[in-house]
């Protein structure tokens, strides 16, 4: 991956004069010597198997723990309500993210985004997007290479596991990654696209990982729907005109600096924070029990 | 990393190092196998064992011994297919020195007899580690042609193999040697960028001084 920097994404696109999203798939097929049609084509694989796991969401599923499961059915039901408080595309995003967390807590199978913990993130910013505004799959696949453009640079500066650099890493990652995909498809320029991503990682920065019982559930699935709507109005806001008041790739290396003051406990090890609560401890000793 | 660690991979959840690794050091062990498994004991170490019961750990690695990989939709049935196909389980605590947090040790008898000892360890992400084959160090990553040549510590063996390899115009992307103790008993680790022909495989393994050789394919089957 020879992204370090978004600005380097972007001088690219203009010394090459082709947009954000080819930059990156240009940089794939150098990376793994494939051709235009084989990168192009394995995205396909990506969107149409996210596609799949949105629509194979089952209800009445329950994670092993009996924490996850269901939720989904309850923001289905709340957006078939006439005089809900909030738009058409903004409910079903949160339904759609909240149903991949689920799913991916229930075995089902998911496409990783940048993690399986984050799985819901960008699928529910993006499939809702293809299906209320009807734009073709390639257009949605484009969105996804700008998404990924931005999830290599946070790889390579930053990091994208929770425990390397606490949830930030994670929801935080994907949500920046949704923000500019979004704002692409949006017909925003690649300034917008940046600033989408650098307004909404700036919202999760510091973000912790201390899921109950070490299980990617509390607070991973709710987390996801956080992180969708968190890139939606940072992709508004962008759209708007609004741009972050820090240069994105400065909010990259404050994520970076950031993740490595997360002390241990707070990375996925389930020694602080919400897994150490009362609440927490009765699930986790009622799981010991089974084992 | 590529673009497809960022956007993918397609896995059945819940995590891509206690679930998806899992089934991977299942698969790779099958693979070394070179056989179906007839009997499994499979102990579990640290994470693994602490909070396997809630990411599937269990039913991926059993998944992966069947052959399946990461995306199979069979894998939180996998103990179902394994009755199916008659293999036996058994499931215990692995006591491992200075193991990684995820580690699995297992202890595998293929249908013919033949047995096999692998300690594979998730060491995030999806990426894995094979530590240990039968109590010997290993150490690759399974996304590469691996051959793994066991012989008596004398000169020559690693020139027998490198210009086999040569030979065949494979090349090399790591290679690692350990021994025992002086004339003691070696193991060279080597990954490729090629397969290497089985013909050639089976060559190594008749050679003075060369006492076992394992090879992990990538190819299907
Ligand atoms: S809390 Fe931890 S495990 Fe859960 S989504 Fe965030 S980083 Fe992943």
């Amino acid at each position: 991956m020879s992204f370090a920097k978004l600005t380097d994404i972007i001088k690219q696109a203009e010394e090459r004069n082709v947009s954000f999203w080819e930059v990156v798939m240009l940089d794939d097929m150098k990376e793994r010597n494939v051709s235009r049609e084989e990168s192009f084509n394995e995205m396909l694989v990506m969107l149409r198997a996210m596609r799949t796991a949105d629509e194979e969401y089952d209800p009445t599923l329950r994670s092993a723990s009996g924490l996850a499961g269901g939720d989904g059915e309850k923001l289905h039901q709340y957006r078939m309500k006439e005089n809900r408080l909030i738009g058409d595309y903004l409910v079903e995003v949160m339904e759609k993210a909240i149903k991949m967390g689920e799913s991916n807590a229930c075995m089902k199978r998911i496409v990783a985004a940048p993690t399986a913990g984050s799985c819901g993130v960008i699928p529910a910013v993006l499939l809702t997007y293809e299906e209320q505004k009807e734009v073709s799959e390639e257009k949605i696949a484009q969105a996804l290479y700008v998404a990924a453009g931005i999830g290599e640079v946070i790889a390579a500066t930053a990091c994208i596991a929770g425990a390397g650099g606490g949830c930030q890493a994670e929801i935080g990652s994907a949500s920046a990654m949704a923000a500019g995909a979004l704002t692409y498809l949006e017909g925003g320029n690649n300034e917008e696209i940046v600033h989408a991503a650098a307004l909404s990682l700036k919202n999760m920065l510091g973000l912790t990982c201390d899921p109950v019982a070490g299980l990617v559930e509390v607070p991973c699935i709710k987390r996801n729907v956080s992180g969708a709507v968190n890139a939606v109005v940072s992709s508004q806001m962008a759209i708007a005109g609004i741009r972050s008041a820090i240069e994105p790739d400065e909010v990259i290396d404050s994520m970076r600096r950031i993740g490595k003051q997360i002390p241990e406990c707070l990375r996925e090890t389930s020694r602080e924070g919400l897994a150490i609560t009362p609440s927490a401890i009765a699930v986790t000793k009622r799981l010991q029990g089974q084992k | 990393m590529n673009l497809f660690d960022i956007i993918g991979p397609i896995m059945v959840g819940p995590s891509s190092s206690h679930t998806a690794g899992a089934v991977k050091i299942g698969y790779v062990s099958r693979k070394l196998m070179g056989e179906p498994i007839a009997e499994a004991t499979i102990n579990l170490y640290g994470s693994f064992l602490a909070t396997g019961r809630g990411h599937g750990t269990r039913f991926a690695i059993v998944a992966g011994l069947l052959g399946m990989k990461p995306d199979d939709k069979r894998i939180p049935e996998s103990f179902k297919y394994a009755e199916e196909a008659g293999m036996k389980l058994n499931f215990g605590e692995a006591d491992l020195a200075e193991a990684h947090p995820n580690s699995a040790q297992l202890i595998l008898k293929g249908v013919s007899g033949r047995k096999l000892e692998v300690i594979g360890e998730s060491i995030g992400g999806s990426l894995i580690n094979i530590a240990q084959i039968d109590g010997i160090k290993a150490n690759f990553s399974g996304d590469y042609p691996t051959l793994i040549v066991h012989n008596v510590d004398q000169p020559g063996h690693v020139a027998e193999v490198t210009s086999m390899l040569a030979h065949k115009a494979i090349n090399i992307a790591t290679m690692q040697l350990y021994r025992s103790s002086r004339g003691g008993e070696a193991a060279m680790v080597i990954e490729c960028d090629k397969e290497v022909p089985l013909e050639s495989v089976k060559w190594l393994a008749h050679l003075e001084g060369i006492t076992k050789v394992i090879y992990y394919s990538l190819d299907e089957g």
